[in-house]
């Protein structure tokens, strides 16, 4: 079964403690859902983004932010085994509502563990 | 199909089990359950490609499955068995029903869920009906889609439907997850039909192709969230451990143009290793749980022989008859002792391999009636050299097969045996 990325996104001014106890009991229990009725991978909130960009002269450059200029940033995702994409939509639909976000569905191509 | 229709398609599958589970919570009748959210999907496909998908669709089903039960209250209908006493005064009757299937959505918990699949499955049923009621209810898939995969006619699956959901009614079968030893019983039921579902769409005997692939999805699905349910019980996670490994071969099972590639002949580098990985993973927990000798953990234990040898040739078989042994001892059955027989073959060679296959019939009378035992014969004939007797048996099976690839495969194993009689002759 395919695995999907389902990710909701932030404004960058985002501030956490404007978050009501009710989003977030939202979506834990939509996160049970999920867990329960087999869906889920993983879940999880993401913490402040460093990144970091080759040089020329082959260092690394390691900066705070998220790598590309964007007025979004990632805040959480969840990783999603689904029959088809249509039903990892329905799910990210139910996201939307969770989490008062953005939310973003892509396929995860997956690669084999390592031997 | 439209987007729309398509959208609440998928809609209907990840929310229609929780649905029914929180109508049966209600109505302690899951028939009833089942028809009450059928109305609801009935009306959101009436409503939604002209309203558009609501934000909250589980909540908007949910109170469209309460008008219908109030309505159908209304009418007379004993919607609530429990409480048929008190129908005496409607109108609060109407008002507590309204406010009980609410709050009842709001609070489904992985309990009901569980509950469901175990009255599905509940022994009282035939197999069949089992299997086509779980389907319907926990997999949400429509009686079209079953009555396609099983490949009778859409009607025939209708009836057997609806008899389970009478057969559950008559029967005061109660909505509860069984305690103690019962528990042991009916978890083996579930399993079973997941088993069986699983099967069905993994080795299926016929129906089109794409929905057997959605079985096997559906039933490693269900699985998978038995694993979640019910975390202690060893076997849920030793058969989901089975039917990972064994789905974690399904790119290789078939060549290029669709033919059947058995397994010494399949292209290791296309077996998943993730997936791998994951069967491995639950059949350790299966074993930590202490249920490693049981009839799915041995199963497992086998298939993971077979995933841990780099090449065919590396397949430790030893190991692999010693495992047979033990699922004869507990679980003595004529495809057991057939397999039991390969592994033989492949161990000590095919002269011991017919002996044990002869044997194998000779204490399942049933084995002759199946193909895979002319197959197997033939099989092991043909590496002791005996090519006329084992061009017979390969007739034979071919003869005892309805599956086309099978078929295919074996006539193409005939020619090869037909050439090599010549060439010798």
């Amino acid at each position: 079964m395919p695995q999907y990325l389902v990710a909701g996104y932030l404004p960058d001014d985002f501030d956490p403690s404007t978050v009501d106890e009710a989003t977030v009991r939202e979506i834990h229990a939509l996160t049970k859902e999920m867990i329960a009725a087999g869906v889920r991978k993983f879940a999880g909130g993401l913490g402040p983004a460093k990144s970091l960009r080759g040089q020329p002269d082959g260092g690394v450059l390691v900066t705070d932010g998220p790598y590309l200029e964007t007025k979004e940033h990632i805040g959480g995702l969840w990783i999603l085994e689904c029959a088809d994409l249509d039903e990892a939509l329905a799910w990210a639909r139910k996201g939307v509502a969770a989490t008062r976000s953005q939310v973003e569905v892509r396929e995860i191509f997956f690669n084999p563990a390592p031997e | 199909m439209s987007e729309v229709h398509k959208t609440i398609e998928a809609v209907w599958r990840i929310e229609s089990t929780r649905l029914i589970a929180a109508i049966a919570r209600v109505t302690h009748d899951v028939g009833i359950a089942e028809e009450l959210a059928q109305d609801a999907l009935v009306k959101a496909l009436e409503v939604w490609p002209e309203e558009g998908i609501p934000e909250k669709p589980g909540a908007w089903l949910m109170k469209a499955a309460t008008r219908r039960a109030i309505d159908s209250l209304r009418r007379g209908r004993m919607l609530v068995k429990k409480h048929e006493e008190l129908a005496r005064e409607l109108e609060v009757e109407q008002e507590r029903l309204g406010e009980a299937l609410q709050l009842s959505l709001e609070q489904v918990i992985d309990d009901d869920v569980l509950r469901l699949i175990f009255t599905a499955c509940h022994p009282v049923l035939a197999v069949e009906g089992r299997i086509a009621l779980t389907l319907r209810l926990i997999g949400g898939l429509t009686t079209t889609e079953i009555a396609r995969a099983f490949l009778v006619p859409e009607k025939t699956l209708g009836q057997r439907i609806s008899r389970a959901k009478k057969t559950l009614s008559e029967a005061h079968v109660p909505f509860e997850t069984p305690a103690g030893d019962e528990l042991r019983q009916r978890v083996e039921s579930v399993l079973l039909v997941v088993y069986l579902i699983f099967n069905e769409g993994y080795t299926a005997t016929s129906g089109e192709e794409w929905m057997r692939a959605a079985l096997s999805d559906e039933a490693l699905r269900l699985g998978r969230m038995l694993a979640q349910l019910l975390p202690g019980e060893s076997e849920v996670q030793a058969l989901v451990s089975l039917m990972e490994l064994q789905s974690s071969r399904s790119a290789a099972r078939r060549g290029k143009d669709g033919e059947a590639v058995l397994f010494p002949d399949q292209d290791r580098s296309l077996w998943d290793a993730a997936q791998i990985q994951r069967g491995m993973v639950a059949l350790e927990r299966a074993q930590r749980l202490g249920g490693g000798a049981k009839p799915y953990a041995l199963q497992a234990a086998i298939a993971a022989c077979h995933m841990r040898a780099r090449t065919a040739e590396e397949t430790d078989w030893d190991r692999i008859v010693l495992l047979y042994d033990a699922l004869l001892q507990i679980n003595p059955s004529p495809i057991v002792a057939l397999n039991r027989a390969v592994a033989v073959g492949m161990a000590q060679g095919p002269a011991a391999g017919l002996d044990a296959v002869d044997a194998a019939a000779a204490g399942f009378t049933a084995l002759a009636g199946y193909h895979l035992f002319p197959s197997v014969r033939g099989d092991l004939l043909m590496k002791l050299g005996r090519l006329s007797e084992a061009r017979e048996e390969v007739q034979r099976a071919i003869a005892m097969t309805k599956n086309l690839r099978e078929q295919e495969l074996l006539a193409s194993r005939l020619k090869q045996l037909e050439q090599r009689d010549n060439g010798g002759a």
